[in-house]
Formats: C-alpha cells, structure tokens, sequence
C-alpha cells in the first residue's frame, strides 16, 4: 500500500531524481523488507551516540544527492573498529562533494545478491534476482520475472540462476535463508507493484544473504522523469 | 501501399495509444464475432480498378472469384463491368449480405468506405491500404478506430495482407501463382509483418506443417494480437497459435503473456528486433541488465510460451507442438538401431541441457527379455537402447513399449534406419499407436529422402512428429520443454 509517509518520502526526492539511501532504507522499512539499523548521522555526536548504541564493527557511508555510486568515490568505510575511527572516517566522508550526512549502520554478512525492479514499457514491473555486489554486471548472472511474483515464480528464479547451488549450501558452507529470500522477493514484488506509477527502476544491491537472514545493506530507487 | 512493410512503424510504439475498444472487448462489454472476419461466406473488394489488372484490389477480387469457396462482389465508385460481372458503386449497393470487406482504396477513402460497411452491416473488414499511423497519419488511423468502435464494427490492418483462410477466402494481394500454399492443418500464424508471414507459410509447405490460418495484422489498430489469442482459444480448426512479434505498445505484452499463459493451446512466439538499436546510458544495474529482449524473453518462458530463435526452430516446434500439447521436463528415453545415432543423440540432448536417465541393471535384464533372441546379446540395453542394424519391429515396439511405462523418462526418440533390413514400413504406425495407449510423447528422427517416405508416413499419418536430422528431434522436444513455465 502506497502510504503517505512513502508517498512523502518519494516527493521529496522528486528534484533529485533519485532517492537517498538513508530514506530508501526507511522506506523499504515500512514495506516489511530487512534493512540494517542504521542512522543518518549529521554530526559526529549523532554518529558517536547511534554507535554507542548499537556496537563496532560499523560500516560509515556518505550520504550526497550528487552522489549515485557511492564506491566510485570512496564513500564506503566498512569495518568501521572504534570511535576514532568512526571520526575520522566521519571527517573523511564529509569532504565528498554534497555530502548531507554519514549513514552509520551495522555491519551485516553473508552472500551478496541483487534484487531490482524495472518498470518495463511492453510488461509494466519486471523483477531481477542475481549475482550482487559491485560486480554484478560483470557476472551477468540473473533470473527475470513479471511482477506480481507467484511461489513459482519466486522458487524459479532461484533455480535458474547459474551459481544457484552457491545458495543452497555448495561444499560443505551453509545455504542462506531461501526462506526468508523469497519472503523477501514477494514483499518487494507488492511494494514494486504500488510504486508503479513512481519509480523507473530499484537496485536493492547487494542484498547481504546469511543462514539467518536477507538484509537489504544498500539501495538505490530511481524516481520517474 | 507497402508490400511488405506491415509493420513498418515499429521503431516507436508511442505513436499508437491503447485504444479503449480493445480494454471494453477484453472485459466483455463486447462481443466481437470474428467468424464472418476469418470464415466469409460472402466477399466485397472494394477499390478494384476497372483498367489496372494488377492493381492489389484486382488480385484479391480474382483470387477469390477463381480460387476460393467466397462469393465475391467488386466494388468501385465508378460503376461499371469487371469481366462481365458488374462493379457496384458503393458497398450499400451489393444486393447480399456481406461477411467480409477488403478495403484497398487510398487512405483518405478509408473512412467513408468504412461508414458505407457499416450501414451495410458488413461483419468486418480488412484494411489493406497503407498510409495510417505508419507514415505519421494517426490522426486518419484514429478515425477509422473511432467508426469501428462507436459500431462494434472488427476491422483488421490497416497497412496489412489480412487473411489467408482456405477454402474460404484469401484476402493477400499476392498473385496467386506466387503464393505457396501449406496444407491445411492446424498451425495458426499471426504476424505484424505480410513479408515474414508469406516466408512462413513457404517454410510450412516445404517441411510439410499444416496450417489452419494467417493473418498479418499489420498497425493492429483494433484487432491485436490478444484478439486473436482470444479467438484461437476456441476455434476448433486450430491447436497450436504462432506469433510474430516485432514489439507491443505501452503495456500491451503485460495483457499478451497473461492471456498466453492462460491459453489452452501452446503459443508459439517469434520475436525479431533482439538487438537494442543503441546502449542507453542506465544509472541502475537493474535497468543495465535487464534489456528489453532479455525482459522479453524471461517473460515468456515464465509464462509458457515457447519461443522459437529462428525460423528453423519454429516450424520444429510448431511441427511437434500440433502433435502435443503438454510440457515436459526433458528426461529423455533414447532408442536406436545404430550406435553412433545414439551416441549423437546423446550429445545433442546434453547440448540442450535434457537427462538421458540410466537404465538399472534389472531394467536392462528386463528389456532383453522383451527382444528377440539373436538380439539379446549384441545389442546394448542402457539408454540409449541401441538395437543393432539386426532390429526388427517387434523389437522396436519391446524397446519402446518399455520406455513409455519407465516413469523417469517423460520423451522417447526412436532414431529409425530404413536401411536395416529387418525393419517394414510399418514400424513407424505401430510405433505410433503406442503413443496413443501409452500418452508419452515419442519424437522420431527418419531421413527424409523420397526413398524413405514410406517410414516417414506412418508416422505422420498418427500425429507423431518425424525429424529430418538428429538435432531437430532434440529442438521438437525441446519446443515441449518450454511449454513448461519457468
């Protein structure tokens, strides 16, 4: 369901043309998807006070509208130890043009998968399962499906990945969570399905995959032009 | 007019908005008969000329005349005689019924001739002449939508050859001498290009698939490609819909692949234009991956609709598919009476990513029974099931009975050799009617020369699909395969 609180957070980012992680990550929130705890720091204090709270290791992100691929421009400190190395990572990430903030939040682990949504012009919403990280066009490996997704559909497009025995526990290592994966894709296929009308694509990249849970550690919507 | 240019404005599918018509039949508002459109009786040609011969509306009007079951009137404002039958000035004035109208009149025409059809309460139309949404006239192509709709009034086209339904009526401007006629069978193709869908049919003839209809839609103004889904759905003379798809307008393939996907016969697609005319700068990886083919093809296979590569594919699959209509998954049962043939089917089959299950050690006891003794110990009963150039038919039908009851196999390749001498050319009938007792599909590779026709034909005569090499066997279960959704 399209709330206003979503609808707010998607008018907001209309100038920008895209929306800022810290908001995504709220947003994917309220839609029932796992995002890790985080906070958009906007001074050392608030990043001093959130880490205090939830522990080290932290990962430290920069937060700027001129800013789309953060890692481009070193603007991911991941391993974040202590609280000096949270300030000087702070000052760091500070100096990155447009910077509005540091998104400090946990450290989450696990297979990194990409989950994205494109509003197709002949088929309306199409969702992607593949392969993650920074190289996910590089390994190419990816299962398309029209949205709304069906339990077929969500059991399908993990067995027609190539690396799929990766998933289920290759040699030995424990599978992820392809419960709690799917669970994951059909949330993001209803959000998908309401924002429609708003967005052009999602990349919710990586998604970190455990044995325990599938968080969404990075994302990216792109608004309508 | 443009001959084969049918679907010449598919660079920019934003030229043409979803008409209402369409959403208002699909909700069954209403109900188009498309019976008098595809099956006429009656036949009015309008735009003939009363000097030009080889004028497009000439070479329908005497196609129909000499050729087809349709009682065909000419029609020309001008009036007049067309070899000693008279013209009739306007569509109103044709003292019959008419089913179907072929519209070959320059553009601007188009619109009162359509007003004429529908106060004559003509079935419907086909729209052969260009010059619509294709050469930037929508505003002309939204004219003629808006009579169609306002009179619930099926048209086909424009810019299109319309239909080619033997017995009853040919509506293609192709002199009639050029046109190669496959058989009638029960393949239907609908195509946004007349040029493609003329190839098809040559193609069909050569490789001996029976066609049922075609109909090139051409701008596809009001009937699409899911009106003609809905039509197939339940025309008893077709079991098996081709499509050949350039592109679809604004969320047109959404309501295509639901509809498809629902279809009670298999859907076959071609799609042309795989390639992205240019990279488009992308800022998400989502949007960089997923291209509009590779969407288009995801889309399809989740749907079961299979999708033919090529041509050659596609009258494999279209070949097999009007002989079986459910998917398997692609566990293969191989027999043959020549080792090497078994060994290539098996490479083939790998290739195309099918299992060819291990027989136990007690199944290939129990198979040896079932063959004749001189058999039983050169031939090799793994699987493949090599019977040896020594194979005659029983043992044929004892391999294959075996294969149809073994569960793990869900297809059957019988690879046959005419030259082993101890074969008759009734192998391939008996073979077949197994299929009928048994329900498992059975793929058969045959040479095809003239010589071995008599092997091929027991085959075909019971509706089992015969190969003309080892790999298109693999494709003709492969086309099974893909009605499996994925």
């Amino acid at each position: 369901m399209l709330t206003e609180e979503i609808q707010k957070i998607l008018s907001s980012a209309r100038d920008t043309g895209w929306v800022l992680e810290p908001e995504a990550k709220r947003l994917f929130s309220m839609a029932g998807l796992d995002v890790p705890r985080f906070e958009w720091a906007h001074d050392q204090q608030e990043a001093a006070r959130f880490a205090r709270d939830i522990g080290y290791p932290l990962v430290a992100k920069v937060v700027s509208p001129k800013v789309i691929h953060k890692s481009d421009v070193r603007g991911v400190e991941v391993g974040v130890q202590d609280a000096k190395a949270l300030s000087e990572a702070f000052s760091r990430l500070s100096k990155i043009e447009g910077c509005s903030g540091v998104l400090v939040e946990e450290t989450v682990s696990g297979m990194e998968l990409i989950i994205g949504a494109k509003i197709d012009y002949q088929f309306g919403p199409v969702i992607l399962l593949g392969i993650g990280g920074t190289a996910t066009e590089i390994y190419h490996d990816f299962s398309l499906r029209m949205a709304p997704l069906t339990s077929r559909d969500t059991e399908s497009m993990v067995k027609c990945l190539k690396a799929h025995e990766l998933l289920e526990g290759y040699r030995g290592k424990e599978p992820i969570n392809l419960k709690e994966l799917r669970r994951l894709l059909n949330k993001f296929s209803e959000l998908v399905m309401t924002l429609e009308k708003e967005i052009e694509s999602i990349d919710l990249n990586p998604v970190m995959c455990s044995s325990t849970r599938c968080v969404v550690a990075d994302a990216r919507i792109m608004l309508k032009r | 007019m443009n001959f084969y240019g049918c679907g010449a404005y598919k660079r920019d599918y934003h030229i043409c908005p979803e008409r209402s018509i369409n959403d208002r039949i699909r909700r069954k508002e209403i109900a188009m008969n498309f019976t008098p459109l595809f099956r006429p009786r009656t036949l009015a040609v309008v735009g003939v000329s009363l000097t030009n011969d080889r004028h497009p509306a000439n070479v329908i009007y005497m196609k129909n005349r000499l050729r087809q079951q349709v009682e065909v009137y000419p029609v020309n404002v001008k009036g007049g005689i067309l070899l000693g039958d008279p013209v009739f000035p306007r569509i109103v004035d044709v003292p019959h019924k008419i089913d179907l109208a072929v519209i070959a009149a320059k553009a601007e025409f188009v619109p009162e001739i359509m007003k004429d059809c529908i106060q004559a309460g003509v079935g419907g139309a086909v729209v052969v002449s260009g010059g619509f949404a294709e050469t930037g006239r929508e505003d002309l192509q939204e004219q003629i939508v808006s009579l169609a709709r306002e009179a619930n009034f099926p048209f086909i086209g424009p810019n299109c050859l319309g239909i080619y339904s033997p017995p009853y009526a040919d509506t293609f401007f192709l002199p009639s001498e050029r046109i190669v006629r496959p058989e009638k069978g029960k393949v239907a193709i609908v195509s946004q290009s007349g040029g493609i869908l003329v190839d098809l049919m040559i193609k069909f003839a050569e490789e001996g698939v029976g066609m049922s209809l075609a109909v090139s839609i051409g701008n596809k103004a009001v009937i699409t490609e899911l009106e003609m889904l809905q039509y197939f759905a339940t025309d008893p003379e077709t079991n098996v819909v081709v499509f050949y798809i350039e592109g679809f307008r604004k969320n047109e393939g959404r309501r295509f692949v639901q509809e498809a996907g629902r279809s009670p016969k298999p859907v076959v697609v071609f799609k042309s234009g795989k390639t992205p005319a240019g990279a488009k700068a992308v800022s998400s990886h989502t949007a960089s991956m997923a291209g509009d083919y590779e969407i288009f093809r995801s889309v399809l296979a989740q749907h079961g609709i299979v999708e033919a590569k090529d041509e050659s594919e596609l009258v494999s699959f279209c070949e097999a598919l009007s002989c079986y209509q459910n998917p398997i998954e692609g566990r293969m049962g191989i027999i043959t009476s020549s080792g090497g043939h078994g060994a290539t089917a098996v490479d083939a089959c790998a290739s195309q990513g099918f299992t060819v299950p291990v027989l136990s050690e007690g199944e290939q006891a129990e198979i040896r029974k079932m063959v004749s003794p001189r058999l039983q110990t050169i031939a090799s009963f793994g699987n493949p099931i090599d019977l040896t150039g020594s194979v005659t038919d029983e043992d044929f039908m004892g391999a294959a009975k075996f294969m149809c009851e073994k569960e793990d196999v869900d297809c059957v390749l019988v690879l046959l050799l005419p030259y082993s001498p101890g074969i008759t050319s009734d192998v391939g009938a008996r073979l077949s009617l197994l299929y009928r007792q048994k329900g498992k599909p059975l793929v058969a590779y045959v040479p095809h020369v003239e010589k071995y026709r008599m092997f091929v034909e027991g085959f075909q005569f019971h509706q089992v699909p015969v190969a003309h090499s080892i790999e298109e066997a693999v494709n003709m279960a492969e086309a099974l395969r893909r009605r499996q959704p994925c």
